[in-house]
C-alpha cells in the first residue's frame, strides 16, 4: 500500500511512532497530484513550496518534542471558495481569477491549528452553482472511477481528489448537497454538519441561510477526527451556534443496535434508479442485521423542497453576488463608458451562465410585488419540512436514504437541461431546507462500476449518532479498500 | 411670505451616527477623519467571505434614543439587506431594518413661538452608513471607506410639521435629546447628524395630503430651513399655475438656492429588502429595557422645567442652555456655585454668547471653568466689584482664563466701600466742584449724578456706588 492511499488516523499513528516523516507523506501526495492530476483535473492551484516548508516545520517540532495538534503534518486540500490568506481563492470564476484574500477562513486557521498542511485548492462549479463541477470557468474535472463522468458537484474538486489520493481528506461546501453529491458520485464519505456547528466566516457566500462547510474522506473514522478540529462556536459567524460539542472519535463503534431508522417512501421509487435503490435498501438491511430497527415513514413536503431551495438559494445568491461589481476587486471590464457600464461589462464577463441565470431569479424573487408570491412562500415551505423532519425526529434517530437518484452522469449530458440538472440534488435539498447534518457514504456500485452513496440524516446537532450507523455499515461493507484504477 | 390659502406639510428622516467605538459589525474605529481606507478591515470593505456581527453597544444606544423619545421598544427586530449598487458601499448592500424597527411610536415635543405642539416619531432602525467618494479632478473619482459601517440610526417623524419653524424646532429638540442621552455628537460638520426632508403642500382645509417631494442629504438645519422654504414656494407656484406635482426626490443645491430635481418615482430603486441571512433576530427582554431606562440621564424636556422653576429663567434662556449637555452642565456648574443663578444666567446668555457662534454654542468652548463665572457673580453680588468693573474681570477671564478674585486682586479693582476713606475723598470731591455743589443744593436733581461721577472717577470706578450715593445724601444734608 502507498503512502498516499493510507487514511489520516492511519498516517497518524505512523507519524507517532516516527516511522514517517510529514515531508515523506506530502511528497508522496505531491508526486501522486503531479501523475494523476493531469487526467483528473481536481486542483486549481498547488502550493507546493509551502507544503513542503510546513512539511518541515511540523517534522522539526515533532523532533524537538513539541505538542503537536491532533491532525499533525496530514496533507489536505480545501475547495476554492474557502479563503486563504495569500492563496488565491477564485470560486473557480473569471470574476476572481485574480482574488488573493488578505485573510483566512475560521475553517483554514483551525486546520492550520490543527497542524495540517495546505497542498492546494480544488475545482468546483463556479460559486457553488451546479451538480457537476462543469460550471467551473478553470476547467472540468474529471470523476476519477471514469473519466468520461463528472465527480459531482459543486464540490467535484473536493471528491475527486479524495477519490483519487491527492488529498487525505478535503472540505467543501454544501448548499443543496454539494458535499454529498460528489462524494457519492466520487465513492468517498462527505458530511454536511448542522447548519452553523461549522463557522462560515471566509466562506465566499453562495446562499448564507444554507452554506454549510464539510469534509470529505476516505473513511468514516478520518471524518470523525476532521469534523472534531473544524466544529465549534465562531465569534466572528453570527449564525454558529453557541454550544459544546462532543468527541466524534469517542463513541465510534458504539454500533447500532437499537437505533431507530426511518426509510421515507418520498425518497425511493420514481426517478430513482433500480441499481441506486437496491444498494440503499441492501444497506437497511444490513443495518437491520445489525439490530437496527427499520420503518417506512412519509415526508409529504418533499415534493416542494426543491423549487423553495431554488427561490431561497436564488435569492440570497442574488444579494451575496452583488458585491462582485469591479469596483474593489477581481475583475474589471477593461472598457465601458460610465458606473453603469461598468457594472454591465464586468458582470457580464465575468459570470458565466449557470451564475447568471441563479442571479436573474434571484433578483425577480425580491422584486417589489413578488417577494410575497416567491421568497415569502418558499420561507414558509421552508417552516413546514422543518416541522415535518422534527416530527419524524421525535420517534427515530436517523434518516436513510439514497445520496442522489443516479450515479455519475456523462459530462456535458445535462449541461443543455438546467432542470434535469437541479433533479440530481432531490435527495439532498430537503436537508439543507431544514438545516440538518447528513453524511453519505459509499453504499456499493452499480452494474457499471460506478459508486453509489447512502445518505444518513440526523436531527439537529445530531453528527455523533450518524457517525456511529456509517461507521458500523463501513465495517460491515467492506468496500472501502476499493480504489478507481488511475 | 407664502401664499395664505395653503398649507405645508413636512416630515422628517434623520440620521444620526451613533458614538460608539467601533464600527456595527466589525472592530475597527468610528473615530471621524484619518487617512482614506485606513480605518477598515475585511469585513467593512465587503471582501468575500466575511460576516457581519452585530455590536451589541448600537443595540443599546439605538434603545436608549428610543426611551429618550417615548417609543415603543421591539421584544424582537431583525436586520435587512437593502440591495442598490454604488460605488460608496462595497457589499452592494446596505444592512439596515425593513418591517420590524428596534423602536416604534415615539414623539419629541417642541416649542415654537411659545406654542407647544407634539411630533410623534414613526420610527427609529439601526444601519450602516457608507464610504464616501472624493470626485478629484484629473484623478477621477476615489473611493474612502473608512466612514463604512459606522453605525447609524435613522429617525422618522409623521408629517406633523406644518412650517419650516416647526421642523427647525423638531430638529434641534432631536439633536439636544440625543446628545443628551449620550448616543452621539451631532456634528454637523462631521455629518454625523444629516437629515431628508419629504415635503407637499395642500389647500388649508384639504383633508388629504399633497404629493411630496424628499429632497436628500441636508445637513445643516439652515440649508434645511431654507430648502424647505424654497421647496414650499416651488409646490405652491406649481399647483398655482394649474400644474401637479410629482412624487420625486430633489437634492438642494446650496450654491443657486433652489432644489434639483435628481429622480421620478418611475426611477426609484426597488431596494429588493430581504432578512438579512447573517444577521440573528435582535431580541430584546423588558429587563433589558428597564436596565437601560434606569441609567438614561435628566432629559432635555425635565431639565428645562426645573431651570424655570429652580432658576427663575424664562422658558427661552433654559432653551438655549439645553443646545448641548456640555453647555448646560457649564450653566448648572455656575449656577449652583453662585449666590444668584439668575445673574449666572444674564452673564451667558449676554457676554458668552455674545462671544460665541453657533457650533462653539454647543461645544460651550469658554476659556475658564464655571466656577470662575460663579465667583465673579459673586464679586459683584456681594459688592466687592461694581457691575462695570465685572466686565472689565470677564474679559480678563476670557482672553487669559484667570481666576475673576485674582484677577480683581492683582489689578486692585477692589470695590471701594470703607465709609471713612470714601468720606475724605467725598470731602476732596465737593471742595473741588462748588459749582455743582451750589447747583444740587438749589434743587437741579441732575446735579447729584454728576457728584456721583465724579467720585466714581476720583476712585477709579471702585467706589461702591450705594456707599457713595448714602454717604453723598448725608454730606449735603449736613
Amino acid at each position: 500500500m502507498q503512502l498516499y492511499q493510507k487514511s489520516a488516523h492511519e498516517l497518524r499513528d505512523l507519524l507517532l511512532h516516527k516511522e514517517v516523516s510529514s515531508k515523506d507523506i506530502v511528497k508522496a501526495y505531491l508526486d501522486r497530484i503531479k501523475t494523476v492530476d493531469e487526467k483528473v483535473q481536481a486542483y486549481v492551484t498547488l502550493c507546493e513550496e509551502g507544503a513542503l516548508k510546513q512539511a518541515e516545520e511540523v517534522d522539526a517540532k515533532r523532533v524537538a518534542g513539541e505538542e503537536l495538534g491532533a491532525l499533525a503534518g496530514i496533507p489536505m486540500a480545501l475547495k476554492d471558495n474557502i479563503c486563504t490568506e495569500g492563496v488565491k481563492t477564485t470560486c473557480a470564476s473569471k470574476m476572481l481569477h485574480n482574488f488573493v484574500p488578505p485573510y483566512s477562513a475560521t475553517v483554514a486557521k483551525k486546520l492550520s491549528k490543527a497542524g495540517t498542511i495546505l497542498l492546494g485548492k480544488l475545482n468546483m462549479d463556479e460559486f457553488a452553482m451546479g451538480s457537476s463541477t462543469e460550471n467551473s470557468y478553470v476547467q472540468k474535472t474529471k470523476n476519477p472511477w471514469n473519466l468520461e463522468r463528472v465527480p459531482g458537484g459543486s464540490s467535484g474538486g473536493s471528491a475527486a481528489a479524495v477519490a483519487a489520493d491527492e488529498a487525505v481528506f478535503t472540505l467543501g461546501s454544501d448548499t443543496g448537497g454539494s458535499i454529498r453529491q460528489p462524494a457519492h458520485c466520487c465513492g468517498v464519505v462527505g458530511m454536511k454538519p448542522t447548519y452553523g456547528a461549522v463557522s462560515r466566516f471566509g466562506l465566499v457566500a453562495f446562499a448564507s441561510s444554507l452554506d454549510q462547510i464539510g469534509p470529505l474522506t476516505k473513511d468514516v473514522e478520518d471524518m470523525a477526527l476532521v469534523m472534531n478540529e473544524i466544529i465549534g462556536h465562531d465569534p466572528y459567524d453570527s449564525t454558529s451556534a453557541p454550544v459544546g460539542y462532543p468527541d466524534y472519535t469517542k463513541d465510534l463503534y458504539r454500533g447500532v443496535k437499537g437505533m431507530k431508522v426511518a426509510l421515507p417512501q418520498e425518497y425511493f421509487g420514481k426517478g430513482i434508479n433500480p441499481d441506486v435503490q437496491a444498494i440503499v435498501m441492501a444497506a437497511a438491511k444490513k443495518l437491520e442485521s445489525m439490530g437496527a430497527i427499520l420503518e417506512e415513514v412519509s415526508l409529504p413536503m418533499t415534493q416542494y423542497a426543491l423549487p423553495a431551495y431554488y427561490l431561497i438559494s436564488s435569492a440570497e445568491a442574488s444579494s451575496n453576488l452583488a458585491r462582485y461589481d469591479g469596483v474593489k476587486y477581481g475583475l474589471r471590464a477593461e472598457q465601458y463608458r460610465d458606473l453603469l457600464d461598468l457594472y454591465k461589462q464586468t458582470r457580464d464577463e465575468g459570470f458565466g451562465t449557470e451564475v447568471k441565470r441563479r442571479i436573474m431569479l434571484g433578483t425577480y424573487a425580491l422584486s417589489s410585488g413578488y417577494y410575497d408570491a416567491y421568497y415569502k412562500k418558499a420561507q414558509q415551505v421552508r417552516t413546514l419540512i422543518k416541522n415535518e423532519f422534527e416530527n419524524v425526529f421525535g420517534t427515530y434517530d436517523l434518516i436513510l436514504t439514497p445520496t442522489a437518484p443516479t450515479t455519475a452522469f456523462k459530462i456535458g449530458e445535462k449541461t443543455d437541461n438546467p432542470l434535469e440538472m437541479y433533479m440530481h440534488d432531490i435527495c439532498t435539498v430537503p436537508i439543507n431546507i431544514a438545516g440538518l447534518p447528513a453524511l453519505s457514504m459509499p453504499g456499493g456500485f452499480d452494474q457499471t462500476g460506478l459508486p453509489v452513496g447512502v445518505q444518513f440524516v440526523a436531527k439537529a446537532l445530531g453528527e455523533e449518532k450518524i457517525l456511529q450507523a456509517a461507521f458500523a455499515l463501513e465495517q460491515e461493507l467492506q468496500i472501502k479498500s476499493q480504489r478507481p484504477l488511475l | 411670505m407664502f401664499h395664505p390659502d395653503y398649507e405645508i406639510v413636512i416630515g422628517l428622516e434623520v440620521h444620526c451616527e451613533l458614538k460608539t467605538k467601533s464600527k456595527i459589525y466589525c472592530g475597527c474605529t468610528t473615530e471621524f477623519g484619518g487617512e482614506p481606507n485606513t480605518h477598515c478591515c475585511p469585513i467593512c470593505t465587503g471582501m468575500p467571505g466575511t460576516l457581519p456581527v452585530i455590536n451589541e453597544k448600537v443595540v443599546e444606544y439605538a434603545i436608549r434614543a428610543g426611551l429618550a423619545t417615548d417609543c415603543q421598544i421591539a421584544a424582537f427586530s431583525k436586520q435587512d439587506r437593502k440591495n442598490y449598487f454604488y460605488p460608496d458601499l462595497p457589499k452592494a448592500y446596505q444592512i439596515s431594518q425593513y418591517d420590524l424597527p428596534i423602536c416604534y411610536e415615539g414623539k419629541v415635543d417642541i416649542e415654537v413661538n411659545g406654542e407647544n405642539k407634539t411630533i410623534r416619531l414613526t420610527r427609529i432602525h439601526i444601519e450602516e452608513d457608507a464610504g464616501k467618494l472624493l470626485h478629484e479632478a484629473g484623478e477621477g473619482t476615489l473611493a474612502d471607506y473608512n466612514r463604512c459601517g459606522v453605525p447609524l440610526i435613522e429617525i422618522v417623524s409623521e408629517p406633523d410639521m406644518r412650517s419650516q419653524e416647526e421642523a427647525r424646532a423638531f430638529l434641534e429638540k432631536l439633536r439636544s435629546i440625543l446628545m443628551f442621552v449620550d448616543v452621539s455628537d451631532c456634528k454637523m460638520n462631521e455629518g454625523s447628524l444629516r437629515c431628508d426632508v419629504n415635503l407637499s403642500v395642500r389647500k388649508k382645509g384639504q383633508k388629504e395630503y399633497g404629493v411630496r417631494a424628499e429632497i436628500k442629504n441636508m445637513n445643516s438645519f439652515s440649508f434645511a430651513v431654507k430648502a424647505m422654504e424654497y421647496e414650499a414656494k416651488r409646490q405652491i407656484k406649481v399647483l398655482e399655475e394649474g400644474g401637479k406635482i410629482i412624487q420625486e426626490t430633489r437634492r438642494w443645491d446650496q450654491d443657486k438656492g433652489v432644489t434639483v430635481s435628481m429622480r421620478s418615482k418611475e426611477e426609484a430603486h426597488d431596494y429588493r429588502y430581504f432578512p438579512d441571512p447573517d444577521l440573528m433576530p435582535i431580541v430584546t427582554s423588558k429587563e433589558r429595557v428597564d436596565q437601560i431606562k434606569a441609567s438614561l440621564p435628566e432629559l432635555p424636556d425635565s431639565r428645562k422645567v426645573r431651570y424655570m422653576e429652580q432658576y427663575g429663567l424664562s422658558s427661552y434662556d433654559a432653551t438655549m442652555f439645553l443646545i448641548s449637555p456640555r453647555m448646560a452642565n457649564f450653566f448648572e456648574v455656575a449656577a449652583e456655585n453662585s449666590a444668584n443663578p439668575k445673574t449666572v444666567a444674564n452673564w451667558i446668555m449676554g457676554e458668552i454668547f455674545r462671544l460665541l457662534n453657533e457650533e462653539e454654542k454647543e461645544a460651550a468652548v469658554i476659556p475658564f471653568e464655571p466656577e470662575m463665572l460663579s465667583k465673579l457673580v459673586n464679586l459683584i453680588e456681594k459688592g466687592a466689584i461694581s457691575n462695570s468693573v465685572g466686565k472689565k474681570v470677564f474679559e480678563e477671564m476670557w482672553n487669559t482664563g484667570t481666576d475673576p478674585e485674582k484677577i480683581v486682586e492683582e489689578k486692585g479693582y477692589k470695590q471701594v466701600s470703607d465709609e471713612g476713606q470714601l468720606t475724605q475723598i467725598a470731602e476732596q470731591v465737593l471742595a473741588n466742584n462748588p459749582k455743582i455743589v451750589e447747583d444740587y443744593r438749589s434743587g437741579k436733581e441732575k446735579a447729584f449724578q454728576s457728584l456721583v461721577g465724579q467720585m466714581m472717577k476720583a476712585t477709579k470706578g471702585q467706589a461702591n456706588p450705594k456707599v457713595v450715593t448714602d454717604l453723598l445724601v448725608k454730606i449735603l444734608s449736613e
